[in-house]
Order: structure tokens, then sequence, then C-alpha cells
């Protein structure tokens, strides 16, 4: 849909990664019967997402000092420090349930060169800083996968033309777009799998592509029409990610892009929220309360930003950020400490100091939710981490 | 390496063109005649347009133009793009070997820049046309300052948001730096992310460039104004803040750094030769490098290294390049590929493209598209890319045998199993759809 596309440039939303991407969400989907019931939902947040604009730490005295243009609103109190950024107000029923949960200085191992690039592929590596961004290429989740023994074959795939190096590695993945049409003949086909035999990139490939044109993806439910533009486009995949969830799935990612906030953040990181907001409402709509109160929902950023605003109303590349968690498996409430926002206090005196490692809460979480094994966890899932008993966010 | 190696892993496939790396140099440093030909739009060539679109949008602000007058001069500028996708093809299918048009898209890609606001959507093409294609026979450092002082890349990474904090303007505004330029510069265009700078040197070059201002009524230009007081130290070299020299300075010394002629050798093998490059490739091209970047050099240790001679295959063709590589083995002319109305052009090119994962001037990033053969072969790419070779040819004329179009797309490459596939395909649009969609054709 180019006028949408073209529509979300002119509001001018950030040119500094996939953030731009015009292709803004993509989902991964895993099944397995051995990892029980319930079920995780890793949303990616691509371009560093802001935690102090998300989760305003409005009762340090230092917040409106740094940022006098984005603290122009103290958002919705949560307690007497945090307040939630406004557009996030559908989910205070979920605070007051007591199934929503922030991390509010946390990263990655992932130091001072701030390049998205790299910061994702650690990221979604779930490396140290040991071991280089890049040099290991395939995701955290996708090594999860490959030590869970009993997987079915065919138990992954992705939608959305944006690739999703988190399912990347030797489990089978697949990438799909629901507007590619393949209409072949019988004949073409088997001449197809004939030439593609010998070389493995397009037997795999194209088989897939076969099988995928034949399976189908859900149309629009028709709801769309009551929502903003902006916001439809998540709602098929939430609501296709949701249907599987409810069978044999239980790992769901989401990339959600849109966070690179370099200028006029006030008004660029709304759509981001507004979308985020959107999926963990309909997720938790579409789930229903039996399947909502087994999952966890985890949101997930590369970095953080400048705790101080730039010079056009925006924030440049930071450190520490925000964690999200939500759902019915989730212990409500702010984990993890605050570091404060003195200028020795901060990381570089420029960024939020991370207090945890973003890799213990998202190993926390596996292994609560799915009973994986801490030395599988520390020594193939997340090599080099040392996990501890402070990062758990389930009930 | 055969003129037939030659063609498929430096241009844009068969029919090759005579020679080997002497003749292929040759051409490269002669005369342009893809440009003489098939003349593209730079900034002198939008610059009314993108003034008079960018005005509408001012007037619909300020409440003097009317919406309709500002669509229509927004779509003149989007003509303008979109016509520049069809002007690259034609140059590829014209081309007598590609090299040059396959450097620029390398270029194009290394710097690469998208448009956020409708009324700039002719300046990425503009950027390339203006300081890539000049320059990919010359210096990198006459292309590196080119293209960072075009107003494509000003605007795209928000350096005519970047104010110095105690300039004059930003004191009394109260406005600041934004890193955004800095920080590609550095990481993307010339040292790379390995280098040894630092956050303070990002910082640093921001203020070196402050300055900078660009827009569409007075094009780009140095404001002491908006500069920040320096000096400025980069990478341990100090530079004044308050002049256009010291930011040329600061681009200069990038491009004459060791470590930006490493990390370019090894991206341009990569490229061209292979994802994992033999590190002896890379360093014989970082030693031709010289002190300005001496590209041609570059080129010439990369053509005559032998792991430019070995069998293709290594790496998958790019959409645009799949694409121009079976307009030209279907020998579809140029003027063919020039003279389709825009909404043709759209769904026989720039839609399939999109659907390929390669949307003309959109990758989504500046760090531009990908060099992994996986990241274009998945099933959406490879359907998409099927879905074209069969359907798409028959749009251009009469369609060729089947095995006289493998003949003339593969040569000595074509390999037996896809010879009996292509000759058993149950219709001629089967058979170019086969030989289009097979490995052999999708590699390099």
């Amino acid at each position: 849909m180019p006028t949408r596309r073209l529509f979300l440039q002119s509001l001018g939303l950030g040119a500094c990664s996939a953030a731009a991407h015009p292709l803004l969400l993509s989902v991964t989907l895993a099944a397995s019967p051995t990892l029980g019931e319930n079920r995780l939902v890793v949303v990616i947040l691509r371009g560093a997402m802001d935690g102090m604009d998300l989760l305003r730490p409005v009762g340090d005295p230092m917040w409106r000092h740094w940022r006098p243009g984005l603290a122009a609103d103290d958002g919705l109190p949560l307690d007497g420090m945090f307040a939630l950024h406004p557009d996030l107000a559908a989910l205070m029923p979920l605070w007051q349930a007591g199934s929503l949960a922030f991390v509010p200085a946390t990263s990655t191992p992932y130091r001072d060169k701030r390049s998205h690039f790299d910061g994702q592929d650690m990221l979604e590596a779930g490396t140290g800083m040991d071991v280089g961004p890049g040099a290991v290429r395939d995701g955290w989740l996708n090594r999860m996968l490959q030590a869970v023994p009993g997987l079915q074959g065919e138990t992954a795939f992705a939608l959305g033309r944006d690739a999703q190096p988190l399912l990347d590695g030797g489990f089978p993945a697949r990438l799909w777009t629901p507007d590619v049409a393949l209409d072949l003949s019988a004949q073409g086909r088997l001449l197809l799998d004939h030439i593609y035999h010998d070389d493995p990139l397009f037997r795999e490939a194209g088989t897939q592509a076969m099988e995928l044109a034949e399976l189908g993806i859900p149309e629009d439910d028709g709801m769309a029409g009551a929502t903003p533009g902006r916001l439809r486009d998540i709602d098929p995949l939430v609501d296709f990610a949701a249907g599987r969830l409810r069978e044999a799935t239980r790992i769901a990612a989401f990339s959600l892009s849109g966070w690179d906030t370099h200028r006029a953040q006030a008004s660029a990181i709304r759509q981001g929220l507004q979308r985020l907001t959107r999926l963990v409402t309909r997720m938790e709509a579409q789930l229903g309360p039996d399947i909502w109160g087994r999952t966890m929902l985890l949101a997930v950023t590369e970095f953080g930003r400048t705790v101080a605003e730039n010079g056009s109303g925006g924030t440049d590349h930071g450190t520490g950020s925000a964690l999200l968690a939500a759902g019915g498996a989730v212990k409500g409430g702010i984990h993890g400490g605050w570091p404060g926002l003195e200028e020795a206090a901060l990381y570089d005196r420029r960024d939020l100091m991370p207090l945890t490692d973003l890799r213990d809460w998202t190993a926390g979480a596996l292994e609560g939710l799915f009973g994986l094994d801490r030395a599988l966890l520390e020594g193939r899932v997340f090599p080099g981490l040392s996990m501890t008993a402070a990062a758990r966010l389930l009930r | 390496m055969t003129p037939e190696i030659a063609a498929i892993r430096f241009g844009f496939g068969l029919p090759a063109a005579a020679g080997g790396p002497g003749e292929m140099l040759d051409r490269l440093t002669g005369r342009d005649s893809g440009a003489a030909t098939f003349p593209g739009a730079g900034l002198a060539d939008i610059r009314a347009d993108w003034r008079a679109a960018s005005a509408a949008r001012d007037g619909v602000r300020a409440g003097s133009t009317s919406r309709t007058d500002y669509r229509a001069a927004v779509r003149l500028v989007q003509a303008g793009a979109a016509r520049a996708v069809q002007v690259d093809l034609a140059r590829a299918v014209a081309a007598e070997d590609g090299f040059r048009d396959r450097l620029v898209r390398f270029w194009a890609d290394h710097f690469t820049t998208e448009s956020r606001f409708l009324v700039d959507a002719a300046l990425p093409a503009a950027l390339v046309e203006d300081a890539i294609r000049p320059h990919v026979a010359g210096r990198f450092s006459d292309m590196l300052q080119a293209a960072t002082l075009h107003p494509a890349m000003l605007i795209y990474l928000d350096q005519v948001r970047s104010v110095g904090p105690a300039s004059a303007f930003g004191r009394r505004r109260g406005l600041g730096l934004n890193e955004n330029l800095a920080r590609e510069l550095m990481e993307l265009h010339t040292v790379g992310v390995g280098a040894g700078y630092r956050q303070a040197d990002i910082r640093a070059a921001a203020e070196v460039l402050a300055g900078l201002r660009a827009d569409a009524e007075a094009g780009v230009r140095f404001d002491g104004d908006w500069a920040e007081p320096g000096p400025a130290t980069v990478m341990g070299r100090v530079y004044s803040t308050d002049n256009l020299r010291a930011i040329k300075d600061l681009l200069g010394d990038l491009a004459t750094h060791e470590d930006t002629a490493r990390h370019i050798s090894r991206k341009l093998a990569v490229h061209f030769v292979a994802d994992d490059p033999p590190a002896d490739l890379v360093a014989a091209m970082a030693d031709a490098w010289g002190r300005w970047g001496n590209l041609p050099a570059v080129c010439r240790a990369m053509l005559e290294h032998p792991a430019a001679a070995a069998p293709p295959g290594a790496k998958v063709r790019q959409p645009f390049d799949f694409m121009a590589a079976a307009l030209r083995a279907l020998a579809v002319p140029a003027e063919a590929v020039l003279s389709l109305g825009r909404g043709r052009a759209r769904r026989a090119f720039i839609l399939p493209l999109r659907a390929m994962g390669q949307e003309p001037f959109r990758p989504g990033g500046p760090d531009g598209w990908e060099e992994e053969a996986g990241a274009w072969i998945n099933p959406q790419g490879l359907a998409a890319r099927i879905s074209w070779a069969m359907a798409a040819p028959a749009g251009f004329g009469p369609l060729p045998d089947p095995r006289d179009l493998l003949a003339r797309a593969l040569g000595p490459h074509a390999d037996d199993r896809l010879a009996w596939a292509v000759a058993a395909a149950e219709s001629r649009a089967e058979g170019v759809g086969l030989v289009l969609s097979s490995p052999a054709f999708n590699r390099r």
C-alpha cells in the first residue's frame, strides 16, 4: 500500500536504520510439544526505543532538567517515581491487575559504539561483548529451539518482508509475504523442483514458497475500518499469531520498527507507542483469558537513547533502556532498580546506566515459562551469561 | 578471467563484451556512454521541481496553496524518481560490459539515502547522478565529499537539524547537535564500525559539521550562525568548526585513513567476489588505495586477482541486477525499457522489485541492501522472481525459443539438468521462466 507508506514518511519518521523501514512489522512463530502450556511473545523494538519516554521517571528531580521539552507532560502515574507515556493509557488496566511490569534501566552487554546494526545483532544473537557483534549469526531463540528435544520439522515461520534474524540459524525458518502469488502449472512446478534439486538454498526456498502459497494467510477480518489506518496493519498479523498461539505455537516474535527518534520525539515516538499498545491489547483480547493467563509478552530494544534531549527535540543513541513485560504470567511492578539521573550516575556521563543485563531477564523468562535448564541457557542459548535469581518477572 | 565470467561477476550477465580485465578497465576509465545516451536527473535538473514542491508544501501550511496544486507538484517529483529506475535499467541493458553501472549501484548503496518527505522524492536519484556516477572511476575522496555535501544526504541523516548548541542560532533558539550524519559518516561511509573511534569523536565530528545547511531554496551552504565554536578533535586531529574548508579537511582525512581503505576494499570484494573474500584479495585492493582512494587501481587489483576468475555462483544477483540481466538476455532494447509509460513501468519493474525485496530507493536504512544470498533467496523473494520470470517477458515482445535463451543467457555456464528441464517445459513462457528462475541465472 504505497499511499500508507508515503503517509508515514511524510510524518517524519527517523531514517537512521531499520527504524525507517517501510515494512514495520513481522512475526515469527515456533511450536513444540515439549515446551509445555506457557506462551512467550517477544517484541523486538528496532531503532533504539527511548525507555525514559515510555516509562517516565517523573520522581527523579533531574528528569525535567535533562528533558525540558519531553518532560512537558507527566504522563499517567504508576507509583511515586514512574509514570506511563499517555499513549500507553490502554495498558493501565493491566497495571492495575498486576499484569504489567517494567525494568527501567537494563541493556544487552553492547556498549559504546551505539550502532543500531551491531546492537540489534547482539540483541538477537544474545551474546556478550566478548563475542563481537556480528560474529554469532544465529539468534538466541533459534539456538533455544535447536537445544530443545522433540521438535517437529516445520514449526516456525515468519511473516512480513522484514528479515527476522532472531530465528536464523539451523532451525527451519520461513519468510513469507502474504501478497506474492505463485501460480504455476503442475509441470512447471515439477520442472522447478528439478532445477532446484542440486542447490540447497534454492531448493529450500522454492519448496517452502510453493507450500506456503497453498497454505494461505488470513484476510483482514473487516474490523480494521474502526481503527486509524497507521495501526491497522498490525491487526492481521497479531490475529494470525494469536490464532497459532491458541493452538500448538508457544513462541511468537514480532519486530516493530519506528523508534529512532532523532528529532521531534514528542510526536515521532507516538506511533511506535500506539502500535506497541495495540499489539499488547489486541493480543490479550485475541488470546482470551485462559491463554493470556499463561502468557508473557516481553518488549525489548537494542539500546536506549541519550538522557538529555538533543538540539532537534529528539534524542541520540544511548545505552540503558526500559523493558516492558505484560501478561497473566507476569509479576507486575517495577523491577531491577533505578540508577538516578545525576550526571555522575550516567553511563559515559550521557546515557542511562544499565543496572541489569537484558539477557538475564529473558533467560529467566525461558527458565520459568518452559522449564529450560540453566546450564543450557547459560551455555548454549546465551553464551557467557551468569543468571541471577533477582531477574525474575514471572508470577 | 573469461569474458563470460567477467560479464556474470562484474556486469549484468551475458552477452559478454570482448577481452579480459584490461579491456574492462579501459572501458571503465573511458567515456561514460551510458550517461551520454540515457541522461539522468541530477540536482540541477530537479531543482525547479523540488523547489516548487517544497514551496507548495509550505503554501499548504500557510493556507496560500491548494492541496490540488500541492499534489500536482508532488506528482512531478515522484515521476522523476520513478523515471530514474527506467534510466538505470536502460543503461544496464545497453552497457557494453556493465561494470561501470554495477559500480554505480555499489556506491549508491554505500552512500544510501532515502527521501522521508514527499517533496524530496527525487533527491536520492539526484545524489547518485551528481555524486556517485562521475566518481566511480576517480577518487574516493571526491566521491565522499560530493555525497556528504549533497542535500539528499544532509536531509536524510538529519544534518539539517543539527545546530551548534553554543552557536548564535543555537543559543537563541535553544537548539543543539544531531549526531546522525557524523555517526554514519564514520561507521558506514569511511573507517567502519571496527575502527578506533569513540563517542567523543562522533560528537566532535558533529561539531565540525554543525554549520551545514541545505534546503530547496538556497541549496547547500555553510552558516556561521549555526556553527559550534571550535576547535574540535576527531580521531586525534584538530579541526576548526567555523568554515566549510575544515569540513572538507575532515572528509579528506577520513578518506585517506587506512581503516577506510580496508573497510571499503573488503566491502567491494564482498559485493563482487564472495561473502567471505580471500584475505589477500582484500589486502591487494587496500594496497592499491593510494592516498585519496584511487578507485580504478582498486578495481584493477580486484579484477586481476585469481579469485575474480573463479567459476561464478558464490553470490546471488540482487533483484535489480536480476531484472537487468533478464532484460539483457531477452534482448529487450533499452529504448523499449525507457519508453514504457509510468503505470506500465510500475507494474513491470517497480512493484515486482518491491515483491522481490528491493523497492528502488527504499533500502530501509543507511546500511543499504543485504549482501548475503539468504536475504534474497527466501520463499517470498524467490516466489516473486519466479512469478516475474514466468509472466513479465511476454510483455516485452515475442518470446524467444527457451533453448536459445538458455544459450544466450548462460553460455558455457548452463548445466545439463537445466537444459533438460527447459526443453521439457510445456510452453514457451514456462521455458523462458525456468531459464530466468534457475539457480545458475540467479547466481553470479
